[in-house]
């Protein structure tokens, strides 16, 4: 099998090394980590044949440009609408074709997206922390963030397995802008129209965000109650109200537990939508009952898995 | 504390999204609440529930977080409600004893002069309180290897800050309420910094990566600046 290197030539902030995760040591304090995206983040794997789960590169709208100095690797391209800048042709995300030694590759902004993600067929060479490459971005812990002049080793790589080729975006990894959640745990530290607030009011995102949550702009909703009741666990989608009364929404590298009184959270099928909203861009909340949250949840999972399963058997393999 | 609500209580269910179940026991700080928790999260691992995918001890409250596609809510309050009725106890283990070391100096404390004046003892006086402490390891939260320790004297509990200050150092030794933590990362905290530790809690030892288990008892031992630089120059060993 062959070795492809690639150097990185510029990558903005937030740019990291992930794969599907780091399950089970939210004990510890440590969060699942992982794709902020983890649809798009998973199709770009399967479109060229990788386990889903493949250490990959996650992309914020900073861009990359990395070039390939030696062999070949077939990659892809998912997540949002970025632009794909591969030797003399540009093209939308979504697509995957071969890079070779000598050609470079460029993912900037496009027309709408927060997050894609570089998907490079074989293994790519990533430092693991506890089992996982993916990066804890406050700790820079995992596979880390992507810095101009670093190599990156690709090991076993495939080649010349596709014929260069776009693949269908799904609707659901379009932003969404409906957010379903359940109400919080919390809820008897906030005014009785707290509630009524979160899902009537006009909510934005706002750029005051990293992996670790983002803070939204709306009305305040100020706990009336103290803050110092204790610590308790917290979630991916957790949306937790400081005492200034700033809603933030927590994200792939969110704390494990944390003191500040929580009012709803957001479900985990809506997340990856959320993520590729854009700062300024609006977004609803709408309660929902637990067992509501359950069938949401299933019917997302069940269209994932279509589309996938879609993906992988498509045609268009040289050979077949 | 003056939180709403009843402080003990028979055991609360809240559903979290899709995916999780939050067993709330109380709303306080106190060994009893958090040993119903460990009981309960102990009775858990010894059982085989279906979709179940991990367990997330605090204070007052276990989260259960498992697969949607395979379970509900329902079932996992049943599962933890069959629990709670076999009342299995688990036969206490005696904790383990910690030291932790920790300089006072002023830059590496760049609150104390402020938890002085909100408690209206010399600065000194709050170092004494917070050397004499009775601290255990009620669970790990908010990142890697923060490990929250209750037991901090009543004459130095201050309710955290109202907004979080950004980074503040790794090592940072921490109060708030009866809360204490040793940091391990360069974070935004709504905490008041007292000192700073050379004492490692993610210790590299991919054996042992985490140098406290939940249930340890820790006490704090004053060391001097220089001693301070020799060991976190040294990685900060001890």
């Amino acid at each position: 099998m062959s070795r492809a290197e690639l150097i990185i030539r510029s990558a903005g902030p937030h740019v990291s090394v992930q794969d599907g995760g780091r399950r089970g040591l939210m004990r510890f304090g440590v969060p699942a980590s992982g794709p902020m995206d983890r649809l798009a983040f998973k199709s770009a794997n399967v479109a060229i044949g990788n386990d889903p789960a493949a250490t990959a590169i996650e992309v914020s709208l900073g861009g990359l440009t990395l070039e390939c100095q030696s062999g070949s690797v077939d990659f892809a391209v998912a997540g949002g609408a970025f632009l794909v800048d591969h030797g003399e042709q540009t093209t939308g995300s979504w697509m995957a074709a071969t890079l070779h030694a000598g050609q470079s590759l460029t993912l900037r902004r496009g027309q709408w997206g927060s997050w894609c993600y570089l998907a490079l067929a074989g293994d790519v060479g990533a430092t693991s922390w506890l089992g996982s490459t993916a990066t804890h971005g406050p700790s820079g812990l995992g596979g880390g963030r992507l810095k101009a002049g670093q190599h990156l080793v690709i090991d076993n790589a495939r080649a010349g397995e596709w014929i260069a080729h776009d693949f269908p975006c799904p609707i659901m990894a379009r932003p969404r802008k409906l957010l379903h959640v359940t109400q919080g745990s919390q809820i008897r530290y906030f005014d009785a129209s707290a509630l009524s607030t979160l899902t009537k009011g006009l909510w934005t995102m706002t750029d005051k965000w990293d992996r670790m949550g983002v803070r939204l702009e709306g009305p305040s909703i100020a706990p009336h109650a103290p803050l110092d009741m204790p610590s308790e666990p917290v979630v991916r989608g957790s949306v937790q109200v400081a005492g200034d009364g700033v809603a933030t929404v927590l994200l792939a590298d969110h704390q494990t537990t944390g003191g500040y009184p929580k009012i709803a959270t957001v479900l985990d099928a809506d997340l990856d939508g959320m993520v590729q909203l854009r700062p300024r861009e609006p977004l609803v909340f709408q309660v929902v009952e637990a067992g509501r949250a359950v069938s949401i949840a299933r019917t997302h999972a069940h269209a994932v898995s279509r589309y996938l399963a879609g993906l992988k058997n498509r045609t268009g393999k040289v050979g077949t | 504390m003056t939180a709403p609500g009843p402080t003990f209580h028979a055991p609360l269910f809240h559903p979290i999204a899709e995916h999780a179940l939050l067993v709330e026991f109380g709303t306080l700080i106190n060994h009893d609440i958090h040993a119903a928790v460990m009981q309960l999260d102990a009775a858990l691992a010894t059982r085989e529930v279906p979709g179940l995918r991990e367990t997330v001890p605090s204070y007052a409250s276990l989260l259960i977080d498992f697969d949607p596609i395979e379970t509900d809510h329902c079932a996992i309050e049943q599962a933890v409600r069959t629990c709670l009725s076999h009342a299995e106890m688990t036969s206490e283990v005696a904790p383990a004893s910690r030291k932790v070391s920790v300089c006072y100096d002023a830059d590496l404390a760049p609150d104390l002069a402020a938890v002085a004046e909100a408690t209206g003892l010399k600065t000194e006086d709050v170092i004494a309180a917070h050397l004499r402490g009775d601290y255990r390891v009620f669970m790990y939260g908010f990142a890697p290897g923060y490990a929250y320790l209750a037991g901090v004297p009543e004459s130095i509990r201050l309710p955290r800050k109202a907004t979080a200050v950004r980074d503040v150092a790794a090592g940072s030794v921490m109060i708030a309420g009866p809360q204490c933590l040793v940091t391990t990362l360069i974070m935004p905290t709504g905490w008041w910094v007292i000192g700073r530790s050379p004492t490692r809690i993610l210790t590299n030892d991919p054996e042992r990566p985490f140098l406290f288990d939940v249930g340890d008892e820790v006490s704090f031992q004053r060391i001097s600046r220089s001693e301070f630089d020799r060991l976190d120059s040294a990685g900060g060993t001890a």
